[in-house]
């Protein structure tokens, strides 16, 4: 027992990966076994981190749960693992999508083994971030994160495919090398490469040089360095139009997973690294950061209703919702240690989650209407609502929770990150407006050529209704929208505990 | 019971049947709708408890019912955003007309969908029934057939009934935002309810979106108020006047406008949209789309008196600053100007509709822009009031022109004549045919057009022509007025054409009273249409004054802080508004008392193109097809998507991934291939040891004693090497 409660970050952390070497030694022609192995493989991290969150102290300062093992001595890199708030939700919404995205890809035929690995190994690397407390660490579970998505496009995406694989790799290899470039130039100067130990020294640091040159461009560097690779995963505008080309082409359950926490890791990068570590560059620069999420919440919602094509429309709708995000790190950044700075922090975070609720669902149900149709294209259907009432309703709902519709989940956060940047960047929170009343207009859009008018004839019968495994998969989401939309407190205490400590934190700096 | 506890019970009911029909009941018609009218009593008896206790109150808008129970919703910080419940003198009003209008509609909406009747020979879900065959005696005739989508319609009006009583019991704004929002799907769901008619879903989407443009300068309003006081509590801000002293003299950075004002204006635009005030009007009259008792619910109940509940209940803040006499504030100015022009605008498009239901869904418009037009000049109980008597009878208008449609539809199955059965040219003579649609219909009729004394319409009316003439706004009095007779004019017409005269249609002649079902809620609207308003007669009135206490002005004008000068009643508002509903009403009688099938609108040729324009709705619709529509489809389609992400952005991304590409290929071509390969590879590398290989071969002549010489030759080379450089050394 005192091994799990010891080290349960490492086996929330690994037993993806145990899971996916487990897969190797399955017969790869029984589909049946290899995915049933995958999901109970998945579900092992949801268990454990539902006894982690239930441990979890919320009024706990700093980090807990923390592991720390010597990794690379000689350059003062370890093992060092450990949640706060931020990271606790983050984690819980791995955990929870990930075995929602296996079942959802029972519909995958081809190697099944090979994509369930796959599958497995995504997982930890995205966990990896959340729970590495030293910058390399961090660094590599990045790039773990990054393969398998790449295969995951290209081996089982759409027609496409290998432009939007490639270009995402590519985009996101790029942010990577100023990421790894970062990493390098702090762990050297700094000489370790410890987040608790970076937090209290290198906002201070400004005396010595590297290769010559001083301090500050040093720093600065590594800041935009940081700032770039985390905009583009984000992905903040202008950085975005990679994602609806992987979006779009990526298989159903690819790209649950890449809205629903792949671009959390970049906003997490935000509020885990550029925040604590650069204060005072970040409240400089803000103003900046506002604006491209401004713009991101207009654009993104002006792209999307744009789209005729629906996996595109809702791709968009990231980008749109993602700003709030943004917006609220900005504002956050600026107002730092003021009750908006928190306010805004906790509207940000709280949308990460939600958001991922949100637009792992409408991916998903682009997904169950694309098996059945094999069109994305939103003038071929139109009337479906007869023909899937069941369907109907459930795609109504989680649109709704994606419009942000007060009940549902997406009101909460977006309400705050507007209150909390109001005050901070009126301009950019009234222009964004613009943008929230767009996402009414696509979601509608979405609705009203998928759902209703005059039913299509071609699909006359030929469609059946969501079936119980299609079900599982949504409902766990349904519910945890209305949930987090009635009563966000469970979550939002836990998140505020933690962005409030980060705040006084920052302030502490000025 | 524990009063706090049944407030927060109010909303419940609804919500809970919402649920059990979608998850469960779906399937049993009688099941569902049990539950819903069931889930709708309930709330009913706890609002009509609530209503007489707090009626019996002392001091109630200083200590509402409710405050103690509240609850924190959002940890922030390290404080947190609670929400409760409150009934205070205002809401207590709102809940007793939004009870008994909701209740009413559940009850009505058995009948008008058909209960009962058999299913359907080629109905499906997403249209609206079209009618059945049975057999009678051997032949078979048509008969209505019972709503494909029975349970659902009950399940969603459920939820908008819920929206609404959420609304009014809450005690912030932002539990009221919530509210509000719940509403506006409602609506988009209910107006949309025959999805598969493209008018419907369209009207749907148009509804959902145009009031979304007031709740965006809504949400904003409600950052800004929050981040100014801390709160968004009612009492903690409206019932402080620290707090709206505070507000009114700092300056927004806005317009030169104080936060009141600011705040104020972006709340009351919230208010343009929901109750369909001029420019966000158009989605309202598109919104009978929906079946009859959902325009009932939107046009009564619910929706639009939930825009103007809001103005009302932030009247304190729209008014900061403002003394009670003299200068209106800006926000008050705004809320003026905006509800005279709609009250006028709206009643002369009124004028020259032909739908049964059209005529009505402009009269609401009319009749809120004169609710936002008294509370722009201080009338603030006039507007409650009129709130409170235009729910009733509007609601009975609408059930009543749903009969009528029901009647129509009856006789259009009859004689399989093809005519729409909303159209009011294609009607007449209804009035023996439906003798309690047509009494009742009179009586909503009455109440709308302001006849004196006997309707409760006449009595709140009345209040707001006074208001704004005795607050010395003559422009508002003017304008009013004019709307008044135009008013009274347009339901002489309807009343006119569509139950006076001779039956204009085959199918009207066949037309046949509605169910009890359905007549029921008519006579009970229709008893609060006539009495609602004997509550408010005020004391200064000449005759009647005094006999009855001024209930409603005593226990809501205890809402204000500030008060209006007292009213020193002048006669000349009453004797307007006696002449412009009387005039109004003779009028249109008089003009369309006899007007023959086939015949065109006798209106039409003295205004001529005015007619059309009228006809048309001032082109409003076309207006912003052409504007707002088509640059928003422009700015998405062609400008975002082509020109900015595919165009600019993927551009620009394309041109490194060529110009890395072309580097690739310059250094392949430029470098590797001539540099590397053939200079260096097969030159150097390559030919150098080909050469290398070639020259030193020649030395391999296979003969043994040449080997022989030669190692010897390199033996006592490397011996003087190593004598030279290591011995000697």
């Amino acid at each position: 027992m005192d091994l799990l409660t010891n080290h349960l970050l490492t086996l929330i952390l690994f037993t993806p990966v145990v899971g996916a070497v487990v897969l190797l030694f399955l017969p790869a022609k029984n589909i049946r076994v290899l995915r049933w192995a995958a999901l109970a493989a998945s579900l092992v991290p949801f268990g454990l981190a539902l006894g982690l969150w239930a441990r979890f102290d919320p009024s706990a300062e700093g980090f807990q749960f923390v592991e720390m093992m010597p990794w690379y001595p000689a350059i003062q890199s370890s093992y060092h693992l450990g949640v706060d708030g931020i990271s606790l939700m983050m984690v819980l919404l791995t955990v929870v999508l990930t075995p929602l995205a296996v079942l959802a890809s029972f519909t995958v035929t081809e190697r099944v083994k090979a994509y369930m690995f796959l599958f497995l190994l995504l997982e930890t690397g995205m966990l990896g971030v959340f729970l590495s407390l030293d910058l390399l660490l961090f660094f590599v579970f990045w790039e773990v994160g990054l393969v398998p998505m790449y295969f995951l496009i290209a081996q089982w995406g759409g027609t496409r495919r290998n432009y939007a694989a490639l270009k995402f790799i590519l985009y996101t290899m790029g942010g990577s090398l100023g990421l790894l470039l970062a990493t390098q130039m702090i762990g050297v100067v700094a000489g370790t490469f410890d987040l608790t130990e970076l937090f209290q020294i290198w906002p201070a640091l400004n005396s010595g040089t590297l290769l010559g040159l001083p301090m500050a461009t040093v720093k600065a560097v590594a800041f935009w360095a940081f700032v770039i690779a985390f905009a583009i995963k984000v992905p903040v505008w202008p950085f975005h139009t990679w994602l609806p080309d992987a979006h779009t082409e990526a298989p159903t359950a690819g790209s649950m997973i890449l809205a629903g926490v792949l671009l959390k890791l970049g906003a997490y990068g935000f509020l885990r690294l550029v925040l604590p570590l650069y204060p005072l560059e970040s409240k400089l620069f803000a103003g900046w950061l506002a604006a491209l999420g401004a713009l991101a919440i207009i654009f993104g919602a002006l792209g999307a209703f744009g789209q005729k094509d629906f996996k595109r429309l809702v791709a968009y709708s990231s980008i749109n919702h993602m700003g709030f995000v943004v917006l609220g790190i900005a504002a956050a950044a600026a107002a730092v240690g003021s009750q908006d700075a928190v306010i805004a922090l906790n509207g940000a975070v709280l949308q990460m989650v939600t958001h991922g609720l949100s637009a792992a669902g409408m991916f998903f149900l682009v997904g169950v209407i694309y098996e059945r149709t094999h069109t994305r294209d939103l003038t071929e259907f139109g009337g479906l609502f007869a023909q899937m009432p069941v369907y109907g309703g459930v795609l109504l709902f989680t649109a709704m929770g994606s419009l942000g519709l007060p009940g549902l989940a997406g009101f909460v956060s977006e309400f705050l990150v507007v209150r909390g940047a109001w005050p901070v960047f009126t301009l950019a929170t009234a222009l964004s407006m613009i943008g929230l009343f767009f996402t009414g207009a696509y979601i509608l859009k979405a609705l009203k050529m998928v759902l209703h008018g005059p039913l299509n004839e071609r699909w006359k019968g030929k469609l059946p209704e969501m079936s119980l495994r299609e079900g599982i998969v949504i409902a766990p989401l349904m519910v945890l929208m209305l949930i987090l939309g009635v009563w966000p407190a469970w979550a939002l205490d836990v998140i505020n505990r933690t962005v409030s400590m980060i705040s006084l934190a920052m302030s502490l700096w000025f | 019971m524990n009063m706090d506890l049944l407030i927060w019970l109010i909303p419940l009911p609804p919500l809970l049947a919402f649920a059990a029909i979608v998850l469960f009941t779906n399937r049993s018609k009688a099941l569902s709708h049990s539950l819903a009218i069931g889930a709708a009593g309930l709330s009913w008896l706890a609002s009509m408890v609530v209503f007489f206790t707090a009626v019996g109150r002392e001091e109630l808008a200083k200590h509402p019912l409710g405050v103690d129970l509240k609850v924190n919703w959002l940890p922030l910080g390290d404080g947190a955003f609670k929400i409760g419940v409150q009934v205070d003198p205002l809401s207590a009003v709102i809940l007793f007309f939004v009870a008994w209008t909701v209740l009413m509609i559940f009850v009505y909406s058995v009948g008008y969908h058909n209960f009962g009747q058999p299913a359907g020979d080629h109905d499906k879900p997403g249209l609206p029934p079209h009618g059945a065959t049975v057999k009678v005696k051997g032949h078979g005739h048509q008969v209505p057939s019972v709503e494909p989508m029975y349970s659902r319609f009950f399940a969603m009006i459920s939820l908008f009934a819920f929206g609404m009583f959420l609304l009014v019991v809450t005690d912030n704004l932002l539990t009221l935002y919530m509210a509000w929002e719940i509403m506006g799907l409602c609506s988009y769901l209910l107006i949309g309810f025959w999805y598969a008619k493209p008018s419907a879903r369209d009207a749907a989407v148009k509804a959902f979106l145009t009031t979304r443009v007031g709740d965006m300068f809504m949400l904003l309003g409600m950052a800004a108020l929050y981040k100014m006081t801390g709160t968004l509590n009612y009492q903690e801000i409206l019932a402080n006047p620290t707090v709206l002293e505070m507000l009114a003299s700092q300056a927004a950075p806005v317009l030169g406008l104080s936060w009141a004002g600011l705040i104020g204006i972006l709340i009351f635009m919230g208010t343009v949209g929901k109750s369909a005030q001029f420019p966000l009007h158009v989605w309202l009259p598109d919104a009978m789309e929906g079946p009859t008792p959902v325009s009932a619910m939107i046009h009564a109940a619910t929706m639009v008196s939930a825009g103007v509940y809001l103005s009302i209940r932030f009247f304190p803040l729209i008014s900061a600053g403002w003394d009670g006499g003299g200068a209106l504030t800006p926000a008050m100015m705004t809320l003026a100007v905006v509800g005279a022009v709609t009250a006028l605008f709206a009643a002369t498009i009124a004028v020259a509709q032909n739908d049964i239901k059209r005529v009505l869904a402009y009269s609401t418009i009319s009749q809120l822009g004169y609710m936002i037009a008294a509370l722009g000049v201080g009338a603030y109980v006039a507007a409650a009031f009129h709130l409170v008597t235009h729910a009733f009878f509007k609601a009975l208008l609408f059930l009543g022109s749903g009969s009528v449609i029901h009647g129509m539809e009856h006789g259009v199955l009859h004689t399989h004549q093809h005519i729409d059965p909303q159209d009011m040219q294609h009607m007449g003579g209804l009035r023996k045919k439906m003798p309690v649609t047509f009494w009742t219909f009179l009586a909503g009729g009455l109440a709308l057009s302001g006849f004196p004394l006997v309707t409760a319409g006449f009595w709140s009316k009345d209040e707001i022509l006074s208001g704004a003439f005795n607050g010395g706004h003559v422009w508002v009095f003017v304008i009013l007025a004019l709307a008044a007779l135009l008013t009274a004019f347009y339901t002489a017409r309807q009343i006119t054409l569509t139950f006076l005269g001779q039956a204009r249609s085959e199918a009207a002649e066949h037309a046949s009273e509605s169910r009890a079902v359905m007549t029921a809620p008519l006579v009970v609207l229709a008893f609060f249409a006539i009495t609602a308003g004997w509550v408010g007669i005020p004391k200064a009135f000449p005759g009647l004054g005094g006999l009855v206490p001024n209930w409603f002005e005593e226990f809501v004008g205890e809402m204000l802080l500030v008060h209006g000068e007292a009213a020193h009643h002048s006669l000349v508002p009453l004797i307007t508004s006696l002449v412009v509903a009387l005039g109004g009403l003779a009028l249109g009688w008089w003009v369309y008392r006899d007007v023959r099938a086939g015949q065109k609108d006798p209106l039409q040729k003295p205004l001529g193109p005015v007619y059309t324009l009228l006809q048309n709705k001032y082109y409003f619709d076309e207006l912003y097809g052409a504007t707002v529509v088509r640059f928003s489809r422009w700015v998405s389609e062609v400008f975002t998507d082509r020109w900015l992400d595919r165009g600019v952005i993927d551009g620009i991304l394309h041109g490194i991934a060529a110009a890395g590409l072309w580097l690739g290929g310059v250094l392949r071509n430029g470098f590797d291939l001539p540099v590397i390969n053939r200079f260096l590879g097969d030159t150097v590398v390559a030919g150098g040891t080909r050469k290398l290989g070639a020259e030193t071969s020649k030395i391999q002549t296979g003969r043994l004693q040449q080997y022989m010489l030669m190692g010897l030759a390199v033996v006592l080379a490397a011996s003087a090497i190593i004598y030279f450089f290591f011995v000697m050394a």
